[in-house]
């Protein structure tokens, strides 16, 4: 294993790729994680640092480097480069009782009950099975799935399936969680209830880290987030600071089409339908508005938006990967 | 630096039991596994009834026949005298015919005509009523001396009160050497430890692409680290091996318990009398079973990374090839080597890890020293732990490189183009 010895503390907590970390420990440390396979670099120099108990997310378009970012936290692979840990632990494995995973590609034993599934993911984190099949019981009633203890996996819908595969997860009651598209395949309702269960966990403490490609999921949950594009991570910290980075857009919408009051416009200003969109300037709103006003613009709605992660992606990862990114959503969706 | 918590991870041998209870369980109660199970008996069943029904056939047409190389008067006698106790002793008495080829040919050499094949006689009796001899193999002399004798004692007397001692002249070579004759041990234990280990773990070859195709695999490496997988899969399959090994051997026991003679005629291969091995009986099984062990495990270790890094059952053909022919080279190797024993090439036989085990059970037939064992089970094991370790890492290396959509996404981009 190629990764060096380096002092993390105090360093990437306080850096620019970490979200506010208010006293808490790091569940995870990465810093310079590298990757290449055949010669290609998959993963090209990431810095993740993750307090305990957030929601976090990486976001980023489908080959973007993700799930390897991810292997490479839990130890499936070691990087090339690059320094990670878990809890402080160099070697993941270590400390396999504390962490629970859902890969992107689901898999269970087609033949097996569903109680069985989730007590042997219990058994493989160190759960002895008795206790297992007792706590498997509880989360399939929990989560409407009473029915099905002894159905095989073979028998059950995919959503049920993935939600049985998500209580494997959970069943030996990880500190960390980490999810891999969590919620590619699922509907919207089952969306909504995935949604649920990590604010659930985040609730309880536990950290959770979930790859994925749709903004909205990361808008919503999450406290902090890494861009991923390309292998690279441009960014990585609070949602807030991501949408911070980039100036608060103004929509417009005038009765006048033309006159002296455009030059009052910045020049990234774009034109949509009615709809004039520009950053909103340094100066502030009020020598913009006066400007509108003398130029005789005539207008009739003005608004104030702060721009949301979409516009922060679109900034920090550039128009190609957010278009990447959109057209993923809209596969993952389709 | 590293924080220690306490039992925070599965010690590698609580991992590998973990895959090795799962794999175990699911593989045993598999109807899939029924089948396997099956799948040899058919042919020993087969096999067990044609010679029953050959046997039957050997009985009553060819093998119950005892040909009379006497006098033209002690032959009469003797037709007469069987003739005579036939309805009390039926099938326990042979068919007993003259010889054509020997009326009136003072010169008749029987044990010639028996080696020339000719004929189809279980034995030939020549000399007279009062000292009669038996002409055949061994275990035909053994079988028909008490029936000849009682036969020529009624044709010496209605009521006879002694018998002729009865002489054999075997036609079969038993007078080898005794390392020739364990040369026979050895070469059937080869065969037998060869046949199991391919015939057994080509289930370890399927076990992790369909792993794969559960996507489940990357469960188990996230989990636990894959040496243990590897490990916990092996042992498994292994054990499975063992059950299937007692089923069958509990079947051929049951065969050969119920048509033994049967089976002995048609073949000419009677258990019994294999030659016993240099180390005994007891020890050379019991060396048989470890290094059945040690061969399935050094064999499976080297598919278990195949499967691993197969996608297909398809690819899993191609890329277990050379692994099959591979196998079958050392096997050869290690039969080759037994008639050399201490040549160079009987050590290379010994020190190569897939070899190792053939050269050395073929070795326990043949010589009684057993520190040499130990060394090479030691060496053996030691081979399975670096092919597993091997295994697990290019495991870690070529197959865990990208995320499925990533895959999937340039699997598109390729179709697209």
């Amino acid at each position: 294993m190629a990764v060096s010895e380096q002092n993390l503390s105090g360093n990437l907590a306080e850096g620019f790729n970490a979200i506010p970390a208010d006293g808490r420990p790091l569940a995870i440390e990465a810093r310079g994680l590298v990757k290449s396979f055949d010669g290609t670099r998959a993963v090209d120099g990431v810095d993740i640092s993750v307090p305990e108990g957030a929601i976090y997310g990486i976001l980023g378009p489908n080959g973007a480097g993700k799930t390897t970012t991810l292997r490479m936290l839990l130890g499936i692979i070691d990087p090339d480069e690059g320094v990670r840990r878990v809890f402080g632990h160099d070697r993941p494995h270590d400390i396999g009782r504390l962490i629970g995973y859902l890969p992107e590609e689901r898999g269970l034993y087609p033949s097996m009950k569903c109680v069985e599934a989730i007590a042997f993911m219990g058994a493989l984190r160190g759960l002895p099975l008795k206790e297992g099949r007792k706590r498997a019981v509880e989360l399939l009633e929990r989560h409407g799935l009473g029915h099905a203890i002894d159905r095989q996996i073979r028998q059950l819908s995919k959503g049920m399936a993935q939600t049985v595969q998500l209580l494997g997860t959970l069943v030996h009651q990880p500190r960390l969680v980490v999810l891999d598209e969590p919620f590619s395949g699922l509907d919207a309702i089952n969306q909504g209830k995935l949604e649920m269960m990590i604010r659930a966990l985040a609730d309880d403490g536990v950290t959770v880290i979930f790859s994925t490609h749709v903004i909205h999921h990361a808008e919503r949950l999450c406290e902090g987030v890494a861009i991923i594009a390309g292998g690279k991570v441009p960014y990585a910290g609070s949602v807030e600071a991501a949408r911070d980075r980039i100036p608060a857009q103004v929509r417009l919408e005038t009765r006048a089409r033309e006159g002296a009051w455009l030059s009052f416009l910045p020049p990234e200003t774009r034109r949509n339908g009615d709809f004039l969109h520009f950053p909103l300037p340094e100066s502030g709103i009020e020598p913009l508005l006066k400007g509108l006003i003398e130029g005789e613009a005539g207008i009739l709605s003005l608004s104030i938006e702060r721009a949301g992660l979409h516009d922060a992606f679109v900034a920090i990862a550039g128009e190609a990967a957010a278009r990447q990114l959109q057209a993923d959503s809209e596969g993952a969706a389709a | 630096m590293t924080q220690q918590t306490p039992r925070s991870r599965l010690s590698a041998f609580e991992a590998a039991w973990v895959i090795a209870r799962r794999d175990f369980v699911a593989v045993l109660f598999s109807r899939a596994f029924l089948f396997f199970l099956l799948g040899p008996l058919f042919p020993v069943i087969v096999g067990g009834l044609a010679g029953s029904i050959g046997g039957e056939v050997q009985r009553e047409a060819v093998s119950f026949e005892v040909g009379l190389a006497m006098s033209p008067d002690d032959n009469a006698a003797m037709v007469a005298a069987g003739e005579g106790l036939a309805p009390q002793l039926g099938q326990a008495l042979p068919l007993l015919r003259p010889v054509p080829e020997a009326a009136g040919d003072p010169a008749f050499d029987a044990r010639a005509f028996m080696e020339a094949r000719r004929g189809n006689y279980a034995v030939i009796v020549t000399g007279t009523l009062q000292s009669p001899t038996l002409v055949g193999t061994e275990p035909q002399i053994a079988r028909w001396q008490g029936p000849v004798g009682l036969v020529a004692g009624h044709a010496l007397a209605a009521e006879p009160t002694a018998f002729p001692s009865v002489a054999g002249e075997p036609v079969a070579i038993s007078a080898a050497s005794e390392r020739t004759t364990r040369i026979q041990t050895a070469q059937i234990a080869q065969m037998l430890l060869f046949l199991l280990t391919m015939l057994l773990a080509g289930m370890v070859l399927s076990n992790l692409v369909e792993e794969k195709g559960n996507k489940i695999i990357e469960i188990l490496a996230a989990a636990i680290p894959m040496d243990a997988v590897f490990m916990g899969k092996l042992f498994a399959m292994l054990a499975v091996s063992f059950v299937g090994i007692a089923v069958w051997g509990l079947a051929a026991f049951g065969l050969w318990s119920a048509g033994g003679d049967a089976i002995t005629q048609v073949t000419g291969f009677d258990p019994a009398n294999l030659p016993a091995p240099a180390v005994g009986w007891p020890l050379f099984i019991a060396l048989g079973i470890v290094y059945f062990a040690m061969a399935y495990l050094l064999l499976g270790a080297l598919f278990l990374t195949i499967g691993s890094m197969a996608s297909s059952v398809r690819e899993v053909q191609t890329l277990s090839m050379p692994v099959t022919m591979l196998q079958l080279m050392v096997f050869f190797l290690a039969a080759y080597t037994i008639k050399q024993p201490g040549s160079a090439l009987e050590m290379a036989a010994i020190a190569f890890p897939l070899s190792s085990p053939f050269a050395m059970l073929a070795r326990a037939a043949m010589e009684p020293e057993l520190w040499t064992h130990a060394l090479a089970l030691a060496w053996q094991a030691f081979a399975v732990l670096v092919l597993v370790k091997g295994g697990s890492l290019l495991f870690r290396k070529r197959v865990m490189k990208s995320g499925g959509a990533g895959r999937d996404k340039r699997r598109k981009g390729l179709k697209a183009a």
